[in-house]
């Protein structure tokens, strides 16, 4: 093997040595880049990083649950509307029945859990498809937020902004950085280097599996390290008072825990197992009811979360508030490389997606771009990047999408090879 | 041998995909006129072969040439060699269910007049085409109230509705039942008489020594040879032979049964259909399992052995009426697959593909998909031990594979089957239910697969299989039930156990005196 391949299988694979994850995070350099130079270094700068984090991490919050959704065969289209319904009627409780904001949070929460459970309910002890639940749900709840707002905006007081327009505090000696951010990057730096290490050892304890080699392990360190470094001093060294936004560190956080999950637990495993294939699931002994109701009632609490923090940045909470925003997130679901008949995906691929439509964006109204033409764009470049991928896999090359869907190659080789031949052997015969 | 020259030559034909050979300088020669069979182990390159003769992988993808018809044939797609003549029936039919069977007999190729449909034409045809093949029903049912057999003489009627002059069938009477088995190849017979030229894969020996003039063997992708049967006559063992490389000295592994105590007791099981309740799939059934023992189910396709099976599997299937399950004299409850599983059933479906495994996954994944309790720690799946438990199973199993990481999907149909036997020697089980455990896996596969079986046997655990091949069930099972719409109409031990009884028993009601 080529070290140029050995490259291409190695770098940014996570646990799993043979990862191909090269392509997507490819295309999203390409595109930091190409803004980069066609914005003459604003893209880069840190009050546009965090600009953007803060803009675009509660749809990312959102691409979390809808690919838990889509993994197990299901769509969620009434996201945008529980976001608006949830933040409406917290808006309301704090405001104007005094609600500590805090609180609040919970409130917001629990409404989201039962906005859920009532689309789960439908959705996995009645059978209903998702598709009609969610339409149904995308209706009420825009209903019920301009019912309870009387179609009006509601603000929201100071502390509770934090979650949507709050920075970590300044504190410790004046290093012209912001300390906590500067923490925040060490942190980071050695939980990388801690899984690395872990990796190898795992896959040591597995005989005749490889470890990538040395080489690459410490070349996929020591770049993921220099992107966690330069983004950190970004970040910390913006305007004063400015730092890593609260709200990326929410995504953050709820990143590493639903990955941890999808990937190493049980829980996680049957999500795939049920979008794979429902009934070898269920006679496997996956209850396949709970599940199809735990990844609805998931994503209306992310979704709630998702609108809390949209109104904390924006001070307050509206009847336009959350809208075309299922469309976004599953828009970076399937950039990020999920399957629509489900069964494939991963949450660092829908993180990944939703970052290259975040940037794309982003550089797009940078280079003063009109909302026309950035809606034109971002849709061609959904359907060119899909289109690509499925194009790829048919000719049996590399695909990038493939390479995102499971953290493993030869599952996605596998898939792909299959639904290829089923299309070469059913077309010509349905035509026949 | 005919001096005419044959209706189709494959010359050297060789395929490769990224990193496989499937088909290596393949010969392929058929006689205008005759049956001509192809057999092989999986994986040996059948299908393949015929995917590239029916321009399934068009002209150029492949190297070799077709002479067909006397002159090169260059199918750029299954639209071009259809036009020649050459139609494909494959395993998984190609038709609607919803529609009739006019309506599929004549898809994509509807008589027409003045642009619209002429259903006349097309109905009085179809019933032409339906006489033809023997196919005694009315044009406008629906495709899905008719059998798997008679889909199958649906299909092969959408084929004369085409100007057919060679009809590939492949594995025709994998899913058949005898009956219809034995008609199907009548037909290819009547077709021969007409001047058709077929080709058949099969993997069923005496269906091909039955019907063939010529078999070709193929191996790794290999033409081993071609028998002619009319001069040499063929040979069961030559076949075999030629198909895995080596001799089966028999085709069961040598198995001493060690047979203890009757452990799993099923009584008055009664179960009703899901959706049309007054009607009873299984009906008073009641059977004995003993330790280390091989208990066969004998039964005609859709005799209600699967769904005795599934719905004793945590009642998987239909609506519970009555019934009890006793297991080491005590009466237990299995409301759930995962009751089931707790409490030492597994169930191994007859459709791998559908409902056996997920085909996204890899195999370790599907390994230990039935019990992930057993590598999960604190919570947190435990990789390195999911990566151990399945290296062991395909050491053990000899599951023919680079490494556990790769998808299920790749695997032979005997791997794939060896894979879902692991997952579910995975649960530990006192009882394993095994339905079609050799659908559609070649001999040498399957020799190995009753060797695991046997082992389980050995290893003290009750085993229940569930088989539409008698022989199969004569040489592995220590006593036999049998099974005639829904309810068991009889019990044979290995020693009485002959086809004729078994097939007497399982067309009748009546309840023949046990043995």
């Amino acid at each position: 093997m080529s070290r140029m391949k050995e490259l291409q299988k190695n770098l940014f694979g996570g646990t799993t040595s043979n990862a191909r994850q090269f392509g997507m995070i490819f295309t999203l350099v390409a595109i930091i880049v190409f803004f980069q130079i066609q914005t003459g270094g604003l893209t880069l700068q840190s009050g546009n990083l965090i600009a953007l984090t803060q803009q675009y991490a509660y749809i990312s919050v959102l691409s979390i649950g809808m690919l838990m959704v889509i993994v197990a065969g299901h769509i969620d289209l009434s996201v945008g509307s529980v976001a608006a319904f949830v933040g409406i009627v917290v808006a309301k409780a704090v405001t104007e029945h005094d609600l500590p904001w805090p609180l609040g949070i919970l409130l917001g929460l629990v409404v989201g859990a039962l906005i859920g459970a009532w689309q789960g309910f439908w959705v996995a002890y009645v059978g209903i498809p998702a598709f009609i639940v969610t339409l149904a749900g995308m209706l009420l709840f825009r209903g019920g937020n301009q019912y309870i707002g009387n179609a009006d905006t509601v603000p929201v007081p100071e502390g509770f902004r934090d979650i949507g327009a709050g920075y970590l505090p300044e504190v410790g000696p004046s290093t012209g950085y912001n300390n906590l951010t500067l923490l925040l990057g060490l942190l980071a730096c050695a939980a990388v280097v801690w899984r690395e290490l872990r990796a190898r050892q795992v896959r040591t304890q597995m005989e005749g599996a490889e470890p990538a080699p040395l080489w690459i392990a410490v070349l996929r360190m020591v770049v993921m390290i220099a992107v966690i470094v330069f983004v950190t001093l970004r970040f910390a060294g913006g305007r004063v008072g400015t730092s890593f936004p609260i709200s990326g560190i929410i995504l953050a956080v709820l990143v590493l825990a639903y990955s941890f999950y999808t990937r190493n637990t049980a829980g996680g495993r049957h999500i795939y197992a049920v979008g794979g294939n429902a009934r070898a699931a269920e006679l496997s002994g996956v209850k396949l009811r709970r599940v199809n109701f735990f990844v609805m009632m998931n994503m209306s609490i992310l979704a709630a979360l998702a609108g809390m923090i949209f109104v904390a940045r924006s001070a307050a909470s509206g009847p336009q508030d959350g809208l075309s925003w299922e469309l976004d997130a599953i828009a970076a679901v399937f950039i990020g490389g999920a399957a629509v008949s489900g069964g494939l995906g991963t949450i660092g691929g829908s993180i990944v997606g939703g970052l290259v439509m975040a940037v794309l964006n982003n550089g797009l109204q940078l280079t003063g771009t009109g909302s026309d033409m950035v809606q034109i764009i971002k849709g061609l470049f959904l359907l060119g990047a899909v289109a690509l991928d499925v194009y790829n896999k048919k000719q049996g090359r590399f695909s990038i999408i493939g390479s995102l869907t499971r953290s493993n190659r030869s599952r996605h080789e596998a898939a792909a090879g299959e639904s290829v031949e089923a299309n070469v052997v059913k077309q010509p015969a349905a035509r026949s | 041998m005919s001096t005419a020259p044959p209706l189709l030559e494959m010359r050297s034909i060789t395929k490769t995909f990224p990193g496989v050979k499937a088909l290596s300088e393949v010969q392929l020669t058929v006689r205008d006129g005759e049956i001509h069979a192809i057999c092989g182990e999986n994986g040996a390159g059948k299908s393949t072969l015929m995917k590239v003769l029916s321009g399934v992988y068009p002209y150029g993808s492949y190297d070799g040439s077709i002479i067909y018809r006397g002159a090169e044939a260059k199918f750029a797609d299954i639209r071009a060699s259809e036009n020649a003549g050459i139609v494909i029936i494959h395993q998984e039919l190609a038709l609607v269910p919803g529609m009739s069977i006019t309506e599929n007999i004549f898809l994509g190729n509807e008589p027409r007049r003045f642009g619209r449909i002429d259903w006349k034409a097309a109905n009085s045809k179809a019933l032409e085409l339906m006489a033809m093949v023997g196919l005694k029903e009315d044009p406008d049912t629906l495709i899905k109230d008719i059998g798997v057999g008679k889909q199958q003489l649906v299909e092969i009627a959408k084929a004369f509705a085409k100007d057919v002059r060679l009809l590939i069938l492949d594995e025709p009477t994998a899913a058949l039942n005898e009956n219809d088995s034995q008609h199907l190849l009548d037909l290819l017979r009547g077709f021969k008489e007409r001047g058709i030229t077929s080709i058949m894969i099969s993997h069923k020996l005496n269906e091909i020594e039955a019907i063939a003039d010529s078999i070709t063997i193929l191996r790794d992708g290999r033409t081993i040879e071609t028998i002619d049967v009319k001069g040499e006559g063929a040979d069961e063992d030559r076949i075999v032979r030629g198909m895995v490389g080596r001799d089966l000295g028999s085709r069961f592994p040598d198995h001493v049964p060690d047979i203890g105590e009757v452990f799993f007791e099923v009584r008055n099981w009664t179960i009703r259909h899901p959706i049309s309740a007054e009607r009873l799939v299984c009906k008073n059934s009641s059977f004995t399992v003993r330790r280390g023992e091989i208990v066969g189910f004998a039964g005609l396709m859709g005799a209600g052995r699967t769904e005795l099976a599934m719905s004793l599997f945590g009642r998987s299937y239909g609506v519970y009426e009555s019934g009890q399950i006793f297991k080491d004299g005590k009466e237990i409850q299995l409301k759930s697959v995962t009751d089931a599983i707790a409490n030492g059933l597994a169930y191994v479906s007859e459709d791998r593909k559908a409902v056996g495994l997920n085909l996204l996954d890899d195999i370790k994944t599907s390994v230990v998909a039935a019990k992930l309790s057993k590598i999960t720690r604190h919570g947190v799946l435990d990789e390195a031990a999911e990566y151990r438990q399945a290296e062991a199973y395909r050491k053990s199993l000899r599951i023919k594979t680079p490494t556990v990481d790769e998808g299920v999907t790749k695997l032979s149909g005997g791997n794939q089957q060896k894979v879902v036997l692991a997952k579910w020697m995975f649960t530990d089980p006192d009882l394993l239910i095994l339905d079609e455990p050799t659908r559609g896996i070649d001999v040498g596969a399957k020799y190995e697969i009753y060797g695991i079986i046997q082992e389980l046997a050995s290893e003290g655990r009750g085993v229940v299989v569930i088989s539409s091949e008698l022989p199969e069930l004569i040489g592995l099972c220590d006593r036999i039930y049998t099974v005639f719409e829904g309810a068991i109409t009889g019990e044979i031990s290995r020693r009485d156990a002959n086809p004729e009884t078994l097939m007497k028993q399982m067309t009748s009601t009546k309840k023949l005196a046990t043995s």
